[in-house]
């Protein structure tokens, strides 16, 4: 019965997104209030209905109702509790149902939030958003419906891929759906605009916390995965340029120019017409990744079970919400006015480059992920494209932007003085300097070329971003009680800004060192056998068999030492599931500040040895770190009253800080 | 002139999304072996026990021929091996079963076919997989099918199973025999 509820309540919020996508628009077009004011019970009542069905199937798989075929097929009773509930959206059907839910949600927060919306604005924001839901409802209702039941009923259900039983893969997907659907809101807001021919600050506003929102979401989104992958496949590896990565990864480098170009619209009311096109195509390759993932035109490890039938329902959709968004965009964009204007040295001029070279390396990761498919549909061959092509061509256009990034945010807007801010930077060119004559020095023999000045980049990078926000708080420079009230007032925007900056700059230092200099080691280990890698010792004590609420499993127990001192005790897992049976690694993993000691136990040899694979993977902890510090930034930011959902005041919207800094 | 600046994404995207549509039909995973619609390669294989003939290219003209690498160390041909001994009872008369045993001893071999059954009209013993190079085999099971003028026509790798058997299998040897017009 409850399915049935969920059932029935889809096709309510279908024809109820129906009539918000159609009846608010008219409204606006003709200047009607009543007519644009049924956007807002609408959201309400459309996503109270999704989140029925998103209950009923939460529920279903909760109590174990294998007669609904989505839960036979994809969860078990003996599985935990936490693995039934993300069960839910880890399947096709399901996960497309948390995407309506999501967007049903961020719509109802526009409209619960978005009083002070002009009218017209608020009534197309939310009939767009209702338009994808729309078509979002259309696909599940007719291809994917996930409350399909099944008769009879099977006794136990066939189980979640262990792989995906795992507290971090629980929540991996989630949060790139809010990322996704969060970009969608951006989306609907630049399709508005379009709509009303009409972009300026107060739009921008609006766009920002929404944009910086789905932002963070997404960042922490795409480390969970990666830091899942570190972790849970045993590879040592942490990312792997798959097409599935490549399409998460792709909206959030967008996703990143659009956060920063919204900025010069709201200061500056320039780079309009960019900011639309890139709100648009943040959503669009959100709406691509799951097209990827979903349509099998590529492989992938990640690809869902895929139907052409689904491909092409996805396909159509895709080329209804992009394509004619393009089009609009093509036919209205020429007509925005074109707002301020800059030199190329300023901080506008380098948050350009910036989005140019985010936007180029968007091109270049979308060229790499879908040339096996221009290649395999010209009949040119089967190619694969590896991390080769992507350290070659996405990486260098990488490195200008960190050296931008570093120098940006100290230029004034509008003009910027370049040979001040450079004598400003002496302490990080000299720092960048120090680090590369260090490294060159002190680096391993088998370190790669390229190690020492990538590193010295991060340092730059570091270092200017506390050099700006020293300068910001006046740091030796005025009384400590001037600092200490400085620091206290700086808006939180800023603060954001210095930690995610310093925080990526953290997180690249972290990609290059365990690219450059990890160490790896696989042999058959002897009970009582010590391996030796990278300076420290790993004795294999024993292997034992433990028992898990679902799997058995051989569990190995290394004591890890360096000159004879105790580091760790390691004890991977080698598990075998029960249901599906499939045996999965638990890699055993010690962080230590500088590196992560890593070890996997694999298959026995039958003589009473078993396969081990050691590894050591330096400054990996300072990627994740930096990835934390990324996601906090960005909160911090969201949390800025200038950004709250209530509109800002004038006074407020002028920036004290960006002030002071134009003025040093 | 501007306008058509602005057009430029929406053509782009048109083009990518023509290719998406083309890419919904083809299957990424399937590696095509270059050997398709090639000669079969020239090759002379002993037989693997004195009473069957031994293999080699010429045994292939005039007749629809499959061709299957096997081993006994191979759990996969394990798996297919029933469907070979219902193909030898049912379509002898469409089909030249032909077995190469791959880089296995040749006792080793026969004692496999002796508990399992022979389905096998022609056995070739490829112990130093010389020929399967030749063949392009990555490794067993590998089955492929041969026209009468000696053509391969089409290649499985890993173990047949019955949904192949009976929708890919017999259909073109049904096809590959019809005399040609």
């Amino acid at each position: 019965m409850i399915p049935e509820i969920g059932h029935y309540a889809l096709v309510l919020a279908l024809f109820v997104a129906i009539v918000q996508a159609t009846v608010p628009l008219i409204g606006a077009h003709r200047n009607d209030a009543a007519w644009m004011e049924v956007a807002r019970p609408a959201a309400l009542v459309q996503f109270l209905c999704v989140a029925v069905a998103f209950a009923a199937l939460t529920h279903a798989f909760v109590v174990s109702d294998f007669s609904v075929l989505n839960v036979a097929q994809n969860s078990h009773t003996d599985k935990p509790m936490l693995y039934k509930v993300s069960g839910v959206w880890g399947n096709h059907e399901g996960s497309l149902l948390f995407w309506i839910t999501t967007l049903g949600l961020f719509g109802l927060m526009v409209a619960l939030f978005g009083r002070n919306l002009p009218p017209s604005l608020r009534a197309r924001v939310l009939a767009v958003q209702a338009m994808i839901t729309v078509g979002f409802l259309l696909f599940v209702l007719f291809t994917s419906n996930p409350f399909e039941r099944l008769d009879p009923a099977p006794a136990n259900g066939s189980g979640l891929n262990p792989l995906l039983q795992d507290p971090g893969l629980a929540f991996h997907p989630p949060f790139l759906y809010f990322g996704y659907v969060g970009f969608s809101i951006a989306f609907s807001f630049a399709i508005a605009a379009l709509l009303e021919g009409k972009v300026d600050a107060a739009w921008a506003r609006w766009v920002r916390p929404w944009t910086l929102a789905a932002w963070v979401c997404l960042t922490l989104g795409i480390a969970l995965g990666s830091w899942w992958a570190y972790y849970e496949l045993g590879w040592g590896g942490w990312w792997y340029w798959d097409p599935v990565e490549n399409a998460s990864f792709m909206p959030w480098l967008l996703g990143t120019a659009l956060l920063h170009s919204a900025i010069v619209v709201e200061k500056r009311d320039a780079l309009k017409s960019w900011t639309i096109l890139l709100a648009i195509l943040t959503f669009s390759l959100s709406l691509l990744g799951t097209f990827l993932v979903r349509s099998g035109v590529l492989t992938s490890v990640h690809a869902f079970a895929t139907d052409p039938q689904r491909g092409v329902f996805i396909l159509a959709l895709l080329v209804v919400v992009t394509g004619g968004s393009l089009l609009l965009y093509a036919l209205r964009a020429p007509v925005l006015k074109a707002g301020g204007i800059f030199s190329p040295v300023s901080r506008e001029g380098s948050l350009l480059l910036n989005n140019v070279l985010l936007a180029a390396g968007t091109g270049t990761v979308l060229l790499g992920t879908l040339y096996p498919l221009f290649a395999d549909a010209l009949n040119l061959g089967k190619i694969s494209v590896g991390p080769p092509f992507f350290n070659a061509t996405f990486v260098p256009l990488m490195l200008p932007m960190v050296v931008a990034m570093g120098i940006g945010p100290l230029l004034a807007w509008k003009r910027g003085d370049l040979p001040g801010t450079m004598r400003r930077l002496r302490i990080a060119i000299a720092a960048s300097g120090v680090t590369l004559l260090g490294m060159w020095l002190l680096a391993p023999e088998q370190s790669p070329w390229w190690a020492p000045p990538t590193m010295a980049l991060a340092a730059f990078l570091a270092l200017a971003t506390l050099i700006e926000y020293a300068e910001r708080i006046k740091l030796f420079r005025a009384s400590m009680g001037e600092t200490l009230r400085r620091a206290r007032n700086l808006p939180r925007a800023a603060y954001g800004m210095t930690i995610s900056h310093f925080g990526l700059a953290l997180a690249m230092a972290g990609m290059i060192g365990s690219t450059a200099w990890v160490t790896e080691s696989i042999q058959v280990q002897q009970v009582g056998e010590t391996v030796t890698v990278a300076g420290y010792d790993y004795r294999l004590d024993q292997v034992k068999e433990v028992r898990g609420p679902n799997f058995t499993a051989e569990r190995a127990v290394f004591t890890v030492t360096r000159d004879g001192q105790h580091m760790a005790t390691l004890r991977p897992e080698r598990r075998v599931y029960n249901q599906p049976p499939r045996p999965t690694t638990e890699a055993a993993i010690r962080t230590l500040w500088y590196a992560d000691l890593y070890a996997v136990v694999g298959e026995p040899d039958g003589r009473g040895g078993h396969v081990t694979r050691i590894y050591h993977n330096p400054l990996v902890p300072w990627l994740w770190a930096g990835c934390a510090l990324l996601v906090v930034g960005g909160s911090i930011s969201l949390s800025d009253r200038r950004h709250r959902v209530g509109a800002p005041t004038k006074a407020r919207a002028k920036p004290v800080a960006s002030g002071k800094t134009a003025e040093a | 002139m501007r306008r058509i600046l602005y057009l430029l994404p929406v053509l782009i995207f048109l083009v990518v999304a023509g290719f998406f549509f083309k890419g919904l039909f083809m299957d990424p995973s399937e590696v095509p072996s270059p050997l398709i619609s090639q000669p079969a390669p020239d090759f002379d294989l002993p037989p693997l026990n004195p009473e069957k003939p031994g293999f080699r290219t010429a045994d292939m003209q005039g007749r629809v021929t499959l061709v299957n690498f096997f081993a006994s160390w191979c759990i996969p041909c394990r798996v297919e091996h029933p469907l070979f001994m219902e193909l030898a009872a049912q379509h002898a008369d469409e089909v030249q079963l032909v077995g190469i045993s791959y880089k296995d001893k040749p006792e080793d071999s026969l004692s496999w076919l002796s508990r399992l059954g022979d389905p096998y009209a022609r056995i070739g013993h490829d112990e130093t997989t010389r020929v399967a190079i030749d063949w392009g085999v990555y490794g067993v099971p590998e089955t492929y099918l041969v026209d009468p003028q000696g053509i391969i026509r089409y290649k499985h790798v890993g173990p047949i199973d019955r949904h192949t058997m009976d929708n890919t299998i017999l259909p073109m040897i049904r096809d590959l025999s019809k005399p040609v017009s």
